[in-house]
């Protein structure tokens, strides 16, 4: 737990977000091990507007678990925010993650049985032990930079798709986490609503300095990031810089 | 866990069992249906056995009987030398003369002997009372008297129904009683017929009555003796903290041995009824254990349901942060309110079904007797012993679910389709 305690003293230290070195994760599918990702190394620094790319089963995914501290590596290291990851348990994890990293998902996987301000509240009322008074306008401040004021008091099941995955940014933001990750965020949206999420996405970003990584493989908003990393076979095959904020 | 959180995990599990409405109602409806069930099997039974006991203790037995010892093991012989003598009557009279618990008490002389029409000879077991003491005791025994006067005088006799029909003696009618006493002589008297009694189920329900004056001519008893001592308390509540005292106060006088001279007993050792009384207890338990058998089952089946439709969304809010304490409270929680629900709507339809009982006034028959209404109670002990256990058991087959729900890897869950 002290590990996750010097968190707030290793971010003033740290100039890498996120460090991998050497990261591989095998499977096992009966007798026969698969290698998802090989030999990954790369770094990033906080701030950045990142996407992973690659096909179906190029390891975007299984990255993406890593660094969300969901699953551990097989091999290598990976340090999220200065903390090795291999290295805290169960609960360990549960707090790092409340903590330090948000989630978007392709489903958006709001909670059904709660509205829409109560699903962006959630994590600071039951992760964080958030005081009601600046939960609510942490929440309100969230709902109106993503544009979902008017629907506060709505489920889930009373909004559109766009509007979904809008809350679910909101929800990933509204603990201020280091690190916001993004598992194919456009995925079930048509086109113009996926171009507006990832926007919305990179306002968030420049607005609250949070470091955003994404992964993809529809090239229509793959062109939003700013740096790209590209996947194939478990493999890290190349690194494209469209713009500012990394520093890899 | 702060109030808020656990406020929050009462609305998320409220909420996610009106999500499941009709799941929802009919794992309620069952579990309601088992406590109405046992409210009213408990109430109806409760109310049986509380018959049962006032009839044998209010028409015969008395609440506590006080013998000399070893009278009780012998009682069927009806041995006249076990009979209490001028100093042991003073001792227990003075004691249950100072006992502010006791309502009435009665001296009885019990005896058997020959009984005829001057026709026909049977034999016949007796019991010399004072009407006076013996009505305030057992207040119900006129009651039984199904045909004469119920009061019983010098030089009359209370005969049982089936000596009355079996020998054809009727109200007014002369019989002779004779009897051997405790030097072997016989001696008889004559007396008036003044009442029949209907016959009670237990021991002493077929027994004849006699004025305690009659009952000492007859056995030419120059002092006063007795067979036993049956009390009426006022609170039959206290029945076993009040036998515990009375043995005790009892226990003060000694024989040369330096053992006990008395005994007391309660009605329970008195009559086999008490076994009856046990059986519709255990009965009831069986039928309680049913009940958490329903809803340790009907609970489990939902909420494993609800863990197994639920798993991505378990996924999700284990990977934002929630503790597995947190998710396992949020299932345990479900299923509490699942239990309270039932237990709440299940008393309220059992009080309910219990009032149209007791409305109904439907009539049973007990022994020789007709026309028992039928007057369901509960102890409002029940109702909280038995809504405490639906809603313990809800909880208990809520864990193993609810475990699993908590230890789910998030990773695993959110692959879940």
């Amino acid at each position: 737990m002290s590990q996750i305690n010097s968190i707030e003293f290793e971010k003033e230290i740290v100039m890498e977000l996120i460090v991998a070195d050497a990261v591989g994760k095998d499977y096992e599918a009966g007798d026969i091990t698969v290698k998802a990702l090989k030999d990954i190394n790369f770094s990033l620094s906080s701030g950045a507007f990142t996407a992973f790319v690659g096909p179906s089963g190029s390891g975007k995914t299984t990255l993406l678990n890593l660094i969300g501290c969901l699953d551990k590596p097989s091999g290598g290291k990976l340090t999220v925010a200065g903390v090795d990851v291999s290295s805290l348990d169960r609960k360990q994890s549960a707090v790092f993650r409340g903590n330090n990293i948000g989630f978007i998902f392709q489903d958006f996987n709001l909670i059904p049985v709660l509205t829409v301000y109560e699903n962006i509240e959630y994590p600071l009322l039951m992760v964080q032990n958030v005081p009601p008074a600046e939960r609510e306008k942490k929440v309100i401040a969230l709902l109106e930079a993503v544009g979902m004021i008017e629907q506060k008091g709505k489920y889930p099941d009373q909004i559109s798709g766009g509007q979904k995955q809008r809350v679910a940014i909101a929800r990933a933001l509204v603990t201020n986490p280091k690190l916001v990750l993004a598992d194919e965020p456009t995925a079930n949206l048509d086109h113009k609503t996926a171009k507006m999420v990832i926007e919305l996405m990179r306002k968030m970003k420049d607005e609250l300095k949070t470091t955003f990584i994404f992964s993809t493989h529809d090239q229509k908003v793959v062109g939003e990031a700013e740096t790209i990393f590209t996947l194939s076979d478990g493999e890290l095959e190349g690194k494209s810089i469209h713009g500012g904020g990394d520093n890899a | 866990m702060e109030v808020e959180t656990m406020r929050n995990l009462f609305k998320i599990a409220i909420r996610n069992l009106l999500r499941y409405k009709r799941r929802t109602m009919l794992t309620a409806s069952l579990i309601a249906i088992g406590v109405i069930f046992v409210l009213t099997f408990t109430s109806v039974t409760s109310s049986f056995r509380n018959m049962m006991i006032g009839e044998i203790t209010d028409s015969m037995l008395g609440h506590v009987q006080v013998h000399a010892k070893g009278y009780v093991a012998s009682i069927d012989n009806l041995p006249l030398n076990l009979n209490l003598k001028a100093d042991s009557i003073k001792f227990v009279e003075d004691i249950l003369d100072k006992n502010p618990d006791i309502a009435a008490y009665s001296p009885r002389i019990k005896f058997g002997g020959m009984f005829s029409n001057f026709v026909e000879t049977t034999n016949i077991r007796l019991n010399g009372i004072d009407p006076e003491k013996e009505f305030a005791t057992t207040p119900r025994l006129t009651s039984r008297v199904s045909d004469g006067k119920k009061t019983l005088e010098i030089g009359e006799i209370f005969i049982p129904v089936l000596l009355s029909k079996g020998m054809g003696v009727k109200v007014g009618d002369t019989v002779v009683v004779v009897t051997t006493n405790q030097d072997g002589s016989v001696n008889g008297k004559q007396f008036k017929v003044a009442g029949i009694l209907e016959s009670a189920t237990g021991p002493g329900g077929r027994d004849g009555y006699v004025h305690i004056a009659d009952a000492r001519e007859l056995l030419r008893m120059t002092d006063m003796q007795i067979s036993e001592y049956a009390i009426r308390l006022k609170d039959f509540s206290k029945l076993y903290g009040f036998n515990e005292k009375l043995a005790l106060e009892l226990s003060g006088q000694l024989n040369k041995m330096g053992k006990p001279i008395y005994e007391a007993h309660t009605w329970e050792n008195l009559t086999p009824f008490y076994h009856i009384s046990r059986m519709i207890g255990a009965m009831t338990f069986f039928i309680k254990l049913m009940l958490i058998a329903i809803v340790l089952i009907s609970i489990m089946n939902v909420m494993i349901m609800a863990v197994y439709e639920r798993i991505r969304e378990i996924g999700t809010i284990a990977a934002i942060g929630t503790l597995p304490r947190k998710i396992l409270a949020m299932f345990l929680i479900e299923g509490l309110c699942l239990g309270i629900i039932g237990a709440i709507v299940g008393t309220v339809s059992g009080a309910v079904l219990i009032y149209i009982l007791n409305a109904s006034k439907i009539t049973f028959s007990f022994a020789q007797h007709t026309g028992y209404v039928l007057t369901a109670t509960i102890n409002p002990s029940d109702i909280l012993v038995i809504s405490a256990t639906v809603i313990i058991v809800s909880v208990i087959a809520s864990l193993q679910p609810a475990y699993k729900a908590s230890k789910m890897e998030p990773i695993k869950a959110l692959r879940h389709v």
